[in-house]
């Protein structure tokens, strides 16, 4: 029941319309045939866009009249309402959380861990998947260790976790670190694995030596893979914040969450779930949006299909 | 001194070991003038593409000397440019910086850098797309980036390895004579590979045959067309009687090859399916 599931389709569809925009500021200053061409099929796309939107904004309002009369009514079909607060009672809750001084506090929290873990992630995986990819004695070396740890949920390492590190908010930090390492080891690796052999073969016969085919070729080459991966890490660093936050916080949106279940506030429940859902979301799109800006040329292969 | 003279002597290529070992070339011998412009021609499967690779460095021969300008190749360089069947380009660079790689690892100032880039773009007609990523531009286009990204080098060899074969017939003439165009001012020794015989004479001043695999020297045709050459060039006698030898001498090659076999067959029992087997 968090948002996240149903809200995200609209979320993906937000950044083409960001970029459709600043496609057509490029193409009105540009009069080749091409670029007409691609006039054309934006302002069709923006039409089509449109209608899909209020149909998307009609099934969200439908939704929540749903979930309203099935509350109110206290259904209890399969499913029991009977303790689920109403949209209107969780409107009321969430307004109260915002202007509470608490607020910010879950949040930071949250986020912080999310973020240094997701960061340290990054800054451990992308290198170390650029060097498994390149070097077979690395590959070797690491690999066989890591595939033994790979297939162990992060959720199984809070126990470990929490007897490893001194706090609980650096085992919280490792938790969401674990959670994103793979994900972006993974996708680095597939990138640059899967880079076109030639493109390589043509940088050498333009000049290139190792250090130039790994910065000008390699790297960028990887780069949309990195970027799936990196989103997917987010994703999965949340997932893992949260279920931490549970056990072991004493702030935090997953804190909040079962602490309003343990105190039967269940408003607050559904307000913390929400909190979740959209600083989830948020924080992938921003991850998608920043990747967006390192590729241009992705963003006109998006154009072209 | 002009400079690009490419010698071959007794150069043999295999890939692969023990059972499955094959033999691309054959104690190839061939000497290349600098300047030369040598088309080089073979049924399919012969190992041109071997040949254009093994000269741009990417596999060493297994037996016999291969000097360009009288050292030993032992790796790619930007000396020897290679044009690919795919154009091969960059997608995460502009039409622009694609051109521009090879200037900035040779660390040319940024002006003389834009001065260059400038020349050699409107050159190949695309200093209207300087700004468009390879996704954006036709296959034509793309191989005319492919070319000025290796021009802005000033190669002293041009290895071309069928590069307009996958280009449809009105923009394989434009390309065809881009290049003559090119080269008359660049004066670069160019070896071109292609199996079409029209290509092969109307850009060739020689036209090297290979025997089918694994592939030695079986001749050299002198091309005595007179340059500049235009299209027209494509209908005269002498082209035709040039035409006419080719062919002849390709026939030898693919009549009695298993492949050839196969299609002859072939053409007997109306069956497409072998055929497509053959490819």
């Amino acid at each position: 029941m968090t948002p996240r599931g149903d809200l995200l389709p609209h979320a993906t569809a937000i950044p083409s319309v960001v970029l459709a925009s600043q496609s057509d500021a490029a193409v009105k200053a540009n009069t080749s045939f091409l670029s007409r061409v691609f006039t054309a099929s934006t302002s069709r796309r923006g039409l089509t866009f449109l209608r899909r939107l209020i149909v998307r904004i009609l099934a969200l309002v439908v939704f929540v009249a749903l979930w309203q009369v099935a509350s109110t009514h206290k259904a209890h079909f399969v499913v029991n309402f009977t303790f689920v607060p109403a949209p209107t009672a969780v409107a009321g809750a969430a307004l109260d959380f915002v202007e509470s001084p608490k607020a910010p506090q879950h949040v930071v929290s949250s986020v912080r861990r999310v973020l240094i873990g997701f960061l340290l992630a990054a800054a451990v995986a992308i290198p170390l998947g650029l060097a498994i990819g390149r070097s077979r004695l690395v590959a070797d070396i690491v690999m066989t260790p890591l595939e033994v740890l790979r297939p162990i949920p992060g959720v199984a390492w809070i126990p470990l976790a929490i007897l490893m590190f001194p706090t609980s908010e650096q085992s919280m930090i490792f938790i969401c670190l674990i959670g994103a390492l793979f994900p972006i080891l993974l996708s680095t690796i597939h990138g640059v694995e899967n880079l076109d052999r030639r493109l390589v073969y043509a940088a050498q016969t333009l000049g290139a030596r190792n250090w130039h085919i790994f910065t000008e070729v390699i790297l960028p080459g990887a780069l949309p893979s990195i970027v799936t991966g990196l989103t997917i890490g987010m994703g999965i660093s949340w997932f893992l914040v949260v279920t931490a936050e549970m056990i072991s916080g004493r702030f935090g949106v997953g804190y909040f969450t079962w602490e309003a279940y343990t105190l039967q506030n269940y408003a607050d429940i559904v307000v913390g779930m929400l909190v979740i859902g959209t600083l989830g979301m948020s924080s992938s799109l921003l991850v998608k949006f920043l990747g967006n800006r390192f590729m241009p040329w992705h963003r006109h292969l998006v154009h072209a299909r | 001194m002009r400079q690009g003279a490419i010698n071959l002597k007794d150069v043999s290529l295999v890939f692969g070991s023990g059972s499955h070992a094959v033999v691309a070339l054959e104690k190839l011998s061939l000497h290349v003038e600098p300047g030369e412009f040598l088309a080089i021609l073979g049924p399919s499967g012969c190992g041109k593409s071997s040949l254009i690779s093994t000269i741009a460095g990417f596999q060493p021969p297994h037996a016999g000397t291969l000097l360009v300008d009288g050292s030993a190749v032992s790796r790619p360089g930007s000396d020897r440019g290679v044009v690919f069947q795919q154009p091969t380009l960059f997608p995460w660079k502009s039409v622009r910086q694609n051109v521009d790689f090879g200037l900035r690892l040779r660390k040319v100032p940024r002006q003389e850098r834009s001065a260059i880039l400038d020349e050699i773009l409107h050159k190949v007609g695309l200093s209207e797309f300087v700004s468009h990523y390879p996704t954006q531009l036709s296959g034509g286009m793309q191989q005319r980036v492919g070319l000025a990204r290796v021009l802005v080098n000033r190669p002293r060899v041009m290895l071309m390895d069928e590069p307009f074969g996958s280009l449809d017939a009105q923009i394989r003439l434009q390309m065809q004579e881009l290049l003559l165009e090119v080269w008359n001012e660049f004066r670069m020794t160019i070896l071109f590979v292609t199996h079409d015989i029209d290509e092969a004479i109307f850009l060739g001043s020689r036209v090297a045959m290979l025997t089918r695999r694994p592939g030695r020297l079986k001749t050299i045709i002198d091309v005595d067309l007179p340059r500049p050459r235009k299209l027209d060039v494509l209908v005269s006698p002498e082209f035709m009687r040039l035409k006419r030898n080719c062919m002849a001498l390709l026939r030898e090659e693919t009549v009695g090859s298993p492949q050839a076999q196969v299609f002859n067959n072939d053409l007997y029992n109306d069956s497409n399916q072998a055929a497509n087997n053959t490819g």
